[in-house]
């Protein structure tokens, strides 16, 4: 029955997104202006019946009913409790049930919350959100229903992907789905903004606080999933420019071009079809992602159930909704009016090249990600990997990293490069040192670290520039945030640079009692052991590590075999110091009684994490201060008649 | 002009629907004939990829008995997809070399400690000379060698569970 009223569930959600898609329509049609009022609550019920629906999926899991074949599929009544909830979106069917929920969701924020957007942009925007809602409903119902019955009712489920059983998996598909999908407002303002011509300040400053809350998501989910691929895959790598990192990458670069762009917007009516455009891109990059991985178009590692027939149905929805909002921008923007203009040399000026940097970067990874595709219409399938992405966007982002530092420095509509040299007088300086130290410390250090740890400092010292000189306390929260986040990227480069200039690594087959040292560590390897979990059996090295003269302390690597469904994975060790990780892994015995051990030792490389989570936190900041900056005016406009009136 | 430019993001789209619907269309033509199948390989040699396996030399896959060689990489995530189906083959009798392309030596050690090894000898090409003599333009892909070196078969793309029958039997008619 729980399965039944789930799918019951999702139909009626579906039947309301309709029914919002169509009182969207009428009601921007001449006449139907009082259908417009029936919008918000519909799309409410409609966030409602798909949690609803949602909520019956993961019962349906945690009661591991078999008789429903994506729990017997993905599922077994051995696994841990976390992972029977965390299983019900670690498939196919169940991570779309997520999305159409994060964007049912997204859209009843915006119908209860949204009070600033002119009447008929907010039911444009609810339309276009119904209508994205609309396709994936149907998609879910016809193509992937997450509720089919089995039957007979196996005895026993497959079991979840060992690689997912970990509790990273609890929370980063939600938290990136919250992000990806968030980002869906963005692209439904645009289509309610297009439809009605409305687009200025009071349509950006509406739109910023959504864009930012999506932007928080994606990147801590960026953040989050890049760890775990660096402690569960046991490659000792943090980014591989993978399909499906590329698919949560790109609508963060282009989310946040938009984050500025808006800005501008907001602050000075400039750069109207350009965000636009950036919020239709934005949430298309989501969909593409989403359908090249799904479509099993573009192999990865993190292979989903590969069906043609899905990756056609797919296609046509993003044909829709991409097609018809990019038609509808080639149709309409040349009516929306110009804003004010400004000079080179300005903050817009500095946020253009940041949006022009982004994008770049943005382009050459769809490129990449897509080259395959274009050589295999050509008769090769082939795979370009990280020499390519490195190559072509580590410069690119280093420039970009520059206009970063310069932007918050400088005036709006004008300003004089003079003084702005004057104002980065102090972070160049430190450039400069730290540019001689690493020469002269370190003179093998290739070229690209070496420019990473160099504008790392310097960009770091620039970003916290704009709080010199001014009264802390009262400085505004959403200065703060930008701070924060700037000064978060340059931590984030300084850990990436470190990494890639610093890290040793060994590569070793010992017998236990045999010793062999990485970067200041000597590390002896005691034994291996057989352990066992509850769904796992393992053998795991004890492995005692020594710092110099410090002290000893114990790693245990283990090579997991899984025993639903058998897999072997190996589980990494890591040990974390102030000033970077030790990472260790167990790998294949050989018939000498030796074992082969992988061993890294990588400096700073917590940063990059670190400077993700500022990242985040300064987006936080910034979107707490807007709100209650907005708040106090809209209380104090509400006070204002009340004091006339006395 | 800027009308023009307005129509552009929506131009670039279609193309990409264009260049995905095709595919759509065609998902399996992997089994291209190559221009090298039935001609000799090229001659080359190359250095091991790893210390615990030889290198390759075209005179290694001479030898009288047919082989497959298999062109790779450790940080090519469609090898890590065909490993099994690699150690399916291997299980079955069949010798396989591999190349290793633009690689580095304790990456391909990891690669084969994770994923398994099925290979008898391994040549490294960092500069991608060999892949190209080949004509081979990316990674993954398998040929089939016989005895007398020469190219009977070229798989492009990963190998699928479905392909190893069509592989096997290459290998079959070569001998």
């Amino acid at each position: 029955m729980i399965a039944e009223a789930g799918l019951a569930a999702l139909w009626l959600a579906a039947a309301l997104s309709l029914l919002q898609l169509a009182l969207g329509v009428m009601a921007l049609m001449q006449g139907g202006e009082g259908l417009g009022r029936a919008i918000r609550p519909v799309a409410v019920a409609q966030a409602a019946l798909a949690s609803f629906a949602f909520l019956t999926l993961v019962l349906l899991f945690l009661r591991t009913d078999l008789s429903v074949a994506l729990v017997a599929a993905n599922s077994h009544s051995m696994k841990p409790f976390i992972y029977k909830f965390a299983g019900a979106w670690g498939n196919h069917e169940g991570s779309m049930l997520l999305w159409v929920t994060v964007l049912a969701v997204a859209g009843a924020a915006v119908a209860w919350l949204e009070r600033r957007l002119p009447d008929r942009t907010l039911i444009g925007t609810l339309a276009a959100q119904a209508a994205i809602g609309l396709g994936f409903y149907a998609f879910l119902l016809f193509s992937s229903n997450p509720f089919e019955r089995l039957s007979p009712v196996p005895v026993e489920g497959n079991g979840l992907n060992p690689l997912l059983q970990d509790p990273g998996l609890a929370f980063h598909p939600p938290t990136l789905y919250f992000g990806y999908v968030g980002i869906s407002i963005a692209f439904s303002f645009a289509v309610g903004a297009l439809v009605t011509r409305d687009v200025g300040p009071l349509f950006a400053r509406a739109m910023r606080p959504w864009v930012l809350g999506a932007w928080i998501f994606l990147t801590l989910g960026i953040t989050a999933g890049s760890y775990w691929a660096y402690y569960e895959l046991g490659w000792g790598g943090w980014w591989f420019w993978d399909p499906v990192e590329n698919a949560s990458l790109m609508p963060w670069l282009a989310a946040t071009a938009l984050l500025h762009s808006v800005t501008v917007l907001a602050t000075r009516g400039a750069l109207r079809a350009w965000t636009v455009m950036l919020a239709v891109v934005a949430f298309s990059m989501s969909m593409v992602g989403t359908f090249l991985v799904r479509s099993g178009i573009l192999t990865s590692v993190h292979a989903f159930a590969v069906d043609p027939e899905r990756g056609a149905f797919i296609l046509v929805l993003l044909a829709l909704y991409i097609g018809g909002a990019l038609a509808l921008f080639g149709l309409r923007i040349h009516t929306v009016k110009e804003g004010s203009t400004f000079e080179p040399v300005s903050r817009e000026g500095a946020l253009v090249a940041n949006n022009l940097f982004l994008c770049v970067v943005l382009g050459l990874v769809l490129i990449g990600t897509l080259y395959p595709l274009v050589t295999e219409a050509l008769g090769e399938k082939i795979s370009i990997g990280p020499p390519y992405f490195n190559l072509v966007t580590g410069p690119i982002a280093l420039v970009l990293v520059i206009a970063m530092a310069a932007g918050p420095l400088l005036r709006w509509r004008s300003d004089r490069a003079g003084a702005l040299l004057r104002r980065l007088a102090l972070p160049v300086l430190l450039t400069a040192l730290v540019l001689l130290a690493c020469v002269l410390l370190a003179p093998r250090i290739r070229i690209l670290p070496l420019l990473g740890l160099v504008l790392a400092t310097g960009v770091g010292a620039a970003s916290l520039a704009p709080l010199w000189g001014r009264n802390l306390r009262r400085t505004p929260l959403h200065i703060w945030g930008m701070a924060i986040a700037h000064f978060g990227i340059a931590v984030s480069l300084a850990g990436m640079a470190s990494e890639s200039a610093f890290t040793q690594e060994r590569l070793i087959a010992l017998r236990p009692g045999q010793s062999t040292a990485v970067g200041p560590f000597s590390i002896r390897f005691d034994q291996v052991a057989p352990v066992a979990g509850p769904n796992w059996t393992a053998v795991e090295a004890q492995l005692t590590v020594r710092r110099a003269e410090g002290r000893a302390f114990t790693m245990r690597p283990q090579a997991r075999m899984f025993s639903s469904p058998a897999q072997p994975t190996s589980e990494a060790d890591i040990a974390t110091i102030w000033n970077g990780q030790l990472y260790t892994v167990l790998g294949e015995n050989d018939p000498q009684g030796r074992w082969q051990l992988r061993l890294w030792w990588k400096p700073f490389v917590t940063l990059i994490w670190l400077g993700g989570g500022l990242v985040a936190l300064g987006g936080l900041l910034a979107l707490a201060g807007r709100m209650w900056r907005e708040r106090r005016a809209r209380r104090a406009a509400q006070l204002e008649p009340a004091e006339a009136w006395a | 002009m800027r009308r023009v430019i307005l129509w552009a993001p929506l131009a670039a789209f279609v193309l990409f629907v264009i260049l995905v619907t095709a595919y759509l269309r065609a998902p399996s033509d992997t089994a291209i004939r190559s221009h090298l199948v039935g001609r000799p390989l090229p001659d080359f040699a190359l250095q091991a990829a790893v210390p615990s396996h030889p290198g390759l030399g075209s005179a290694d896959l001479r030898a009288g008995a047919p082989r497959l060689l298999n062109v790779f990489a450790s940080w090519c995530g469609p090898c890590v997809v065909e490993a099994p189906q690699l150690m399916a083959l291997r299980r079955r009798g069949i010798p396989i070399d591999a190349i290793a392309i633009r690689d580095r030596s304790e990456d391909v050690a990891a690669f084969l400690a994770r994923y398994g090894d099925p290979f008898q000898r391994i040549g490294t090409d960092p500069n991608t000379q060999v892949q190209i003599a080949l004509g081979s333009s990316g990674v993954p892909e398998t040929f089939v060698i016989d005895g007398r070196g020469v190219i009977r078969y070229q798989h492009i793309g990963p190998i699928a569970e479905g392909d190893i029958p069509t592989l096997v039997a290459a290998w079959e008619a070569a001998r």
